[in-house]
C-alpha cells in the first residue's frame, strides 16, 4: 500500500486523526483548560472540511472494499458543512455547567459516527456499507443520551439503540439473503449475479427496510419523533441532518449501483413509501406543540420529497438529491441553530413559548422565519430550488401524479411551517422570552446557515458543480 | 444593466434602505421615494415603448435581455415586454405608489410594513418582466408569501384566519401550475431531443403535443385561476379583502388578482390552445357563475369591504371570462378590464380605508349622509363608484363594452346565452353601486360623532388623484392604451387562430 493509496483515504483519516487528537487533550487538560478543547476541535475540523475540497484521485482500496469518486468525495464535504455548523452551533450548549466535564465526548461521538458515515458512503460492498452502519449508529445512541440526568434523553439513548438493532439484524439478514444467492458480497458482483429469484426480492425488501429506518420513511419512521424531542436540541440537529442525509446517499449509491436490474420494482416501492412518509409526516406535524417533535415530523414529510429525486434513477435526479440535501442542511440548521440558541440560554423548546418572540429578539426570529420559508419551498430560499428541483427530476421520468401528491403535500406543510411564524410575529405573550445575547460562536454558526439559506439555491454555482459529479442509470 | 431588471432591483434596494431606517417619518419617505422612481421609470418604460414602436420596431418583445441561470437544465433568466406587459407595469407601479400613501399612517412596525409591502411589489414587477416560465413561477410566489404577514400582523377581524386561508389557497393554486409548468416544459420539445426549455416564446413556436395540453392546461388555468378568483376557488378573496389593511387590499385586489389573468392568458392559453379551445366551456361556465354570483354577493353584504371583495370576484371572473373567449376584441377587452378593474377597485379599497379610519366601522347601515361632512372622499367615492358600473368617459364603460362586443362575436348558442348571462351583472353592479352610494353618502347623518369628521388630509388627496387621473385617462382616450395591447395581441391571436 502506497501513500497515494493511503490519501484516497483522505476524509475518514484526517477525521480520525482529530478524533484522536481530541481524545488525548482531554486526557491531560484539568479544570478551566478542558474549555480550550472547543477551539481546537472547532479549527481542526475546520482545516478538516476545507482540505476535503481540495482536488483528488479516485480509486478503490481493499479488493474494492473502499472506494472514492468525485460523488462521493461531494457527499462527504456536504457532510462536513453540516457537521461544521453544527459544532458551532454547540458551542454555547457544550459551556452549560453540566456538560463542561464531558465535552471531549461529544466532539468524539460525533466525529466517530462521521467516520462510519464517510465509510457508508465509500462502500464497494456491502460488509463495508454494515461496518459503517454500525460505527454511525451505536455512538449516536451514546449522544442521544448524552444529557443522562434527563429521563427523556436517556430514554431516546435506549429507544434509539433498540430500534437500531433490530433494523440492523433485519438488514444484516438481507445482506446475508444476498451473499448466499449471489456468492458474493460485493456491490458489481451482486449486480452481475442477480437473478430476480424471490429470495433476492426479499433480500432487497430487508435492506431497504434497514435503510428506510435510518432515513425514518413511513412506516419505520416510529423512533424518530421520542428521540428527537428526547435528545439534545444539538444532537437532534445532527440525526435530522447528517445521518438521515448520508442515509439517503447511501440508500441511493446502492439502489443505483447494486439493484439497476430491478429498477422497475423499486420504483414502485418507493413510489408507495413516498406518498405514505410525505403525507403522514405532514399530518403528524400538524399538531406538534414541541418544537422537536415538529422539526422531527417534518424531517419525515423531508425525507419523503427526497425519494421523489432517487425514483427517476437519472443523473439528473442525483443531483437534485444531494443538491437538496445540502440546501436542507443549511436550512435546517438555521432552524435548529435557532432552538439551539434560545433552549442554551432559556432551555424552552415549546412553539407557546415563542409568541410574541419578534418584539425581544427580531434578528432569531427573522432567521426562523427564513428556515420555515425555506422548509416550506417559498422562493427565494434554497428549499424553493431543492423542492422544485426534485420535483422537476420525478417529472422528468413521467411520474406526473407523485408530483401532484407532493405538491399537494407541499402546500399542507406551509401550513404548519407557517404556524411558528405566527406565534413569532403576530401572537402576542405577556412574558416573551427576554433579549439574549449569544456568544460568538452561536451567531458564526447562524450566519453559515443563514447565508447558505439565501445564497445556495440564487447562485447556480453549487447546482451545477454537484451536478458534474453525478451520474444515474440509463 | 438592462431597464426592465430595474423594475426589481429598485424595491430590492428601497427594502435594504427601510432596514436602516430609525423612525416612522424615515421609513415613509424612503419608501415614498423608492416608489417614485419606480413610476417614474414605469413612465419611461411607457414612453420609450411607444418611441420603439412609433420607430417601426415590430420585434414582439422590446427591452429583452437574456441570461444563463441554471445551464444543466436550460433555465433562464429571460426578460423582456410586450404591450400587453407595459400595460400592467404601468398598473403595478400606479397602484403601489397610492398604497404607500394610503398607509402613511401606519405606525405599529411601520418599518417591517413597508417592507413586506414592496416585497410584494417586487414579485409583482418580476412577474411581470420574465418571459422564462421558472423565474416568472418564482416571482409569483415572492408576490404570494408577504400577504400572510401583512394581513396577520396588520390586518383586522378574524385576521389569522384569512391570511391563513388565503395563503394556503393561493399556495394551493400555485402547487397546480407548478405541475402544469413540469408538465410544459417536459413536453416543449417535439423533436425528441431532450431539449426542453422553459422560454415562453420557444415553447410557443415548438409547441406542446395536443394529449400535454389536454392534461395540462386545466391544471395551468385553474391554479391561475385560485388567484384570479375563479369559482368556486374565491373563497380566500372576501375574508382575505376584509380583513387586510388598506394598502394590502388594494395591491392585493389591484394588482394581485391580475397575476392570475395574465397569467391564464400568457401560460395557459397562449401555449396550450388547442387544449384551451377543447376545453373553455367548462371554465367559461365557471368564471359566468363567478361574474354574476360574485355581483349578487355584493348586492347582499353590509360591509363595505365585503362588498368591494364580492365585486372584485365579479370583474376578475370578467377578465377570466374574456380571456376564454380567445378572439382579439375579447382579449383586449380583457387586458383594459385589468388595468381598469386595478385601478378602480384600488380607489375603492383606499377609500374605505379612509372612512374607517375616521368612522371606527366599515357596516353601510351604521354612517349615512358622509358627503356634506367629508365631500372630497364623498365625490372620489361616486366617481369611483361610477367607473365601476360602466359609466361611460371612465375606464369600466371602455373594458366593459369591449369584452361584450368580443364574447358576442362568437355565432354558436352557447357562447351567446352565457355572454347574455354575464352581461346581466352590469344592472346587478348598478345596484349595489348605488345602493351604498345611497346609503352612505347621502341622506341624513345617522352618527352624531360623525359630525366631527375632518376631510382627507394631504397623503390622502394624493393617494385617491393618482388613481381618480389614470381612471379617467383611459375613459376619456382609450385608443392610447388599446392601441398597445392590440398591437402585441394581433400576432398571437393569428396564431391561436392559425393553430385551430
Amino acid at each position: 500500500m502506497t501513500f497515494n493509496d493511503i490519501l484516497l483515504m483522505r476524509h475518514e483519516l484526517l477525521l480520525t486523526a482529530v478524533m484522536l487528537l481530541v481524545l488525548i487533550v482531554d486526557l491531560f487538560a484539568t479544570g478551566n483548560n478542558r474549555k480550550l478543547i472547543i477551539p481546537l476541535a472547532l479549527v481542526m475540523f475546520l482545516i478538516i472540511t476545507v482540505v476535503g475540497f481540495l482536488p483528488a484521485q479516485y480509486g478503490k482500496l481493499f479488493g474494492g472494499m473502499y472506494e472514492t469518486s468525485g460523488t462521493t468525495i461531494l457527499m462527504k464535504n456536504v457532510l462536513n458543512i453540516a457537521v461544521f455548523i453544527i459544532f458551532l452551533q454547540s458551542v454555547a450548549w457544550l459551556k452549560l455547567e453540566e456538560n463542561k466535564q464531558k465535552l471531549a465526548e461529544y466532539f468524539v461521538l460525533i466525529l466517530s459516527t462521521l467516520i462510519g458515515m464517510n465509510l457508508m458512503i465509500s462502500s464497494g460492498d456491502f460488509l463495508m456499507l454494515y461496518i459503517g452502519l454500525e460505527t454511525a449508529t451505536i455512538p449516536l445512541a451514546a449522544l442521544a443520551a448524552y444529557t443522562h440526568h434527563q429521563t427523556k434523553s436517556a430514554e431516546a439513548g435506549i429507544k434509539l439503540i433498540l430500534s437500531s438493532a433490530l433494523s440492523s439484524g433485519i438488514m444484516l439478514y438481507g445482506i446475508s439473503m444476498v451473499y448466499g444467492t449471489t456468492g458474493s458480497v460485493s456491490f458489481t458482483e451482486v449486480a452481475l449475479n442477480w437473478a430476480n429469484a424471490p429470495l433476492q426480492m426479499l433480500a432487497f425488501l430487508f435492506f431497504f427496510a434497514g435503510m428506510a429506518f435510518k432515513i425514518s420513511l413511513v412506516p419505520f419512521h416510529l423512533w424518530t419523533a421520542d428521540v428527537y424531542e428526547g435528545a439534545p436540541v444539538n444532537v437532534t440537529s445532527y440525526l435530522s441532518v447528517v445521518s438521515k442525509g448520508s442515509a439517503a446517499f447511501v440508500l441511493m449509491l446502492v439502489l443505483f449501483r447494486v439493484f439497476p436490474s430491478i429498477v422497475d420494482h423499486w420504483q414502485k416501492v418507493l413510489y408507495a413509501i413516498a406518498v405514505l412518509t410525505m403525507t403522514i409526516g405532514n399530518l403528524f406535524a400538524l399538531r406538534q406543540q414541541n418544537l422537536k417533535r415538529f422539526l422531527a415530523f417534518s424531517s419525515i414529510a423531508q425525507a419523503g420529497f427526497i425519494l421523489l429525486g432517487i425514483i427517476g434513477a437519472s443523473s439528473l435526479g442525483m443531483t437534485t438529491v444531494i443538491f437538496f440535501v445540502l440546501a436542507y442542511v443549511f436550512t435546517n440548521l438555521a432552524a435548529f441553530g435557532v432552538l439551539s440558541a434560545i433552549s442554551a440560554a432559556t432551555g424552552k423548546e415549546n412553539m407557546a413559548d415563542y409568541n410574541g418572540l419578534y418584539q425581544t429578539n427580531p434578528r432569531l426570529s427573522l432567521l426562523l422565519m427564513l428556515a420555515m420559508f425555506s422548509l416550506a419551498g417559498i422562493p427565494p430560499v434554497a428549499g424553493f430550488f431543492g423542492k422544485f428541483f426534485l420535483f422537476t427530476s420525478a417529472a422528468s421520468k413521467g411520474f406526473y401524479w407523485l408530483v401532484f401528491i407532493a405538491v399537494v403535500n407541499a402546500t399542507i406543510s406551509l401550513y404548519y411551517y407557517l404556524l411558528p411564524v405566527k406565534a413569532m410575529f403576530i401572537n402576542k405573550n405577556e412574558n416573551p422570552i427576554p433579549s439574549f445575547r449569544s456568544d460568538f460562536y452561536t451567531k458564526a454558526g447562524l450566519l453559515l446557515a443563514a447565508a447558505g439559506t439565501l445564497a445556495i439555491g440564487m447562485l447556480s454555482i453549487g447546482y451545477e458543480y454537484i451536478a458534474s459529479f453525478s451520474f444515474g442509470l440509463q | 444593466m438592462d431597464i426592465l431588471s430595474l423594475f426589481v432591483v429598485i424595491p430590492v434596494v428601497t427594502v435594504i434602505a427601510i432596514m436602516f431606517a430609525k423612525n416612522l417619518e424615515q421609513t415613509r419617505w424612503i419608501s415614498a421615494t423608492g416608489m417614485l422612481i419606480q413610476l417614474g421609470l414605469a413612465a419611461f418604460l411607457v414612453f420609450s415603448y411607444l418611441h420603439e414602436r412609433n420607430m417601426g420596431n415590430t420585434a414582439h418583445w422590446l427591452f429583452t435581455y437574456d441570461t444563463v441561470w441554471f445551464s444543466s437544465l436550460n433555465i433562464h433568466y429571460t426578460v423582456g415586454v410586450d404591450g400587453i406587459s407595459v400595460a400592467m407595469i404601468a398598473l403595478t407601479s400606479i397602484v403601489v405608489f397610492a398604497g404607500i400613501f394610503a398607509s402613511w399612517e401606519m405606525k405599529y412596525l411601520s418599518r417591517e410594513f413597508f417592507i413586506s409591502l414592496i416585497m410584494l411589489a417586487s414579485g409583482v414587477f418580476g412577474f411581470f418582466i420574465s418571459l422564462d416560465l421558472f423565474t416568472m413561477f418564482l416571482f409569483y410566489e415572492v408576490a404570494v408569501i408577504p400577504m400572510y404577514l401583512l394581513i396577520g400582523i396588520w390586518g383586522s377581524g378574524p385576521k389569522e384566519y384569512s391570511a391563513m386561508k388565503l395563503t394556503l389557497m393561493l399556495m394551493g393554486g400555485s402547487a397546480l401550475i407548478m405541475v402544469g409548468l413540469l408538465g410544459i416544459y417536459f413536453n416543449s420539445d417535439p423533436t425528441g431531443a431532450m431539449n426542453f426549455t422553459f422560454n415562453l416564446n420557444e415553447i410557443a413556436e415548438r409547441g406542446i403535443p395536443i394529449e400535454a395540453q389536454r392534461f395540462f392546461f386545466p391544471m395551468t388555468f385553474l391554479g391561475f385561476g385560485v388567484l384570479g378568483a375563479l369559482f368556486p376557488f374565491h373563497t380566500w378573496s372576501p375574508d382575505g379583502h376584509a380583513s387586510a389593511p388598506t394598502a394590502v387590499s388594494m395591491l392585493h385586489a389591484g394588482v394581485l388578482m391580475k397575476l392570475g389573468g395574465y397569467g391564464a392568458f400568457r401560460v395557459a392559453i397562449y401555449l396550450m390552445p388547442q387544449a384551451a379551445h377543447e376545453q373553455a366551456w367548462i371554465f367559461i361556465i365557471l368564471t359566468a357563475v363567478s361574474v354574476v354570483y360574485g355581483a349578487f354577493g355584493a348586492i347582499v353584504q353590509k360591509d363595505l369591504k365585503y362588498i368591494n371583495a364580492y365585486s372584485s370576484v365579479s370583474h376578475c371572473g370578467l377578465v377570466l371570462f374574456a380571456i376564454l373567449m380567445m378572439n382579439q376584441t375579447a382579449l383586449n377587452g380583457a387586458v383594459i378590464q385589468m388595468i381598469s378593474h386595478g385601478l378602480m377597485t384600488a380607489l375603492f379599497f383606499a377609500l374605505i380605508g379612509m372612512i374607517y379610519g375616521r368612522t371606527h366601522t366599515r357596516l353601510i347601515n351604521e354612517m349615512g349622509g358622509l358627503m356634506k361632512i367629508i365631500p372630497f372622499l364623498g365625490v372620489v367615492y361616486v366617481i369611483a363608484g361610477l367607473a365601476s358600473l360602466g359609466l361611460p368617459g371612465l375606464s369600466g364603460f371602455v373594458a366593459e363594452m369591449t369584452i361584450f362586443v368580443g364574447a358576442y362575436q362568437h355565432t354558436d348558442t352557447f357562447h351567446r346565452v352565457v355572454t347574455i348571462m354575464a352581461t346581466t351583472s352590469i344592472v346587478v353592479t348598478a345596484v349595489y353601486i348605488l345602493r351604498v352610494v345611497g346609503i352612505l353618502l347621502l341622506g341624513p347623518v345617522r352618527n352624531e360623532h360623525h359630525f366631527s369628521l375632518t376631510d382627507a388630509v394631504w397623503w390622502e388627496r394624493l393617494s385617491t388623484l393618482t388613481l381618480l387621473v389614470a381612471i379617467a385617462a383611459i375613459g376619456i382616450a382609450p385608443l392610447w392604451l388599446s392601441d398597445m395591447i392590440n398591437f402585441s395581441l394581433k400576432p398571437i391571436v393569428e396564431r391561436i387562430v392559425a393553430i385551430l
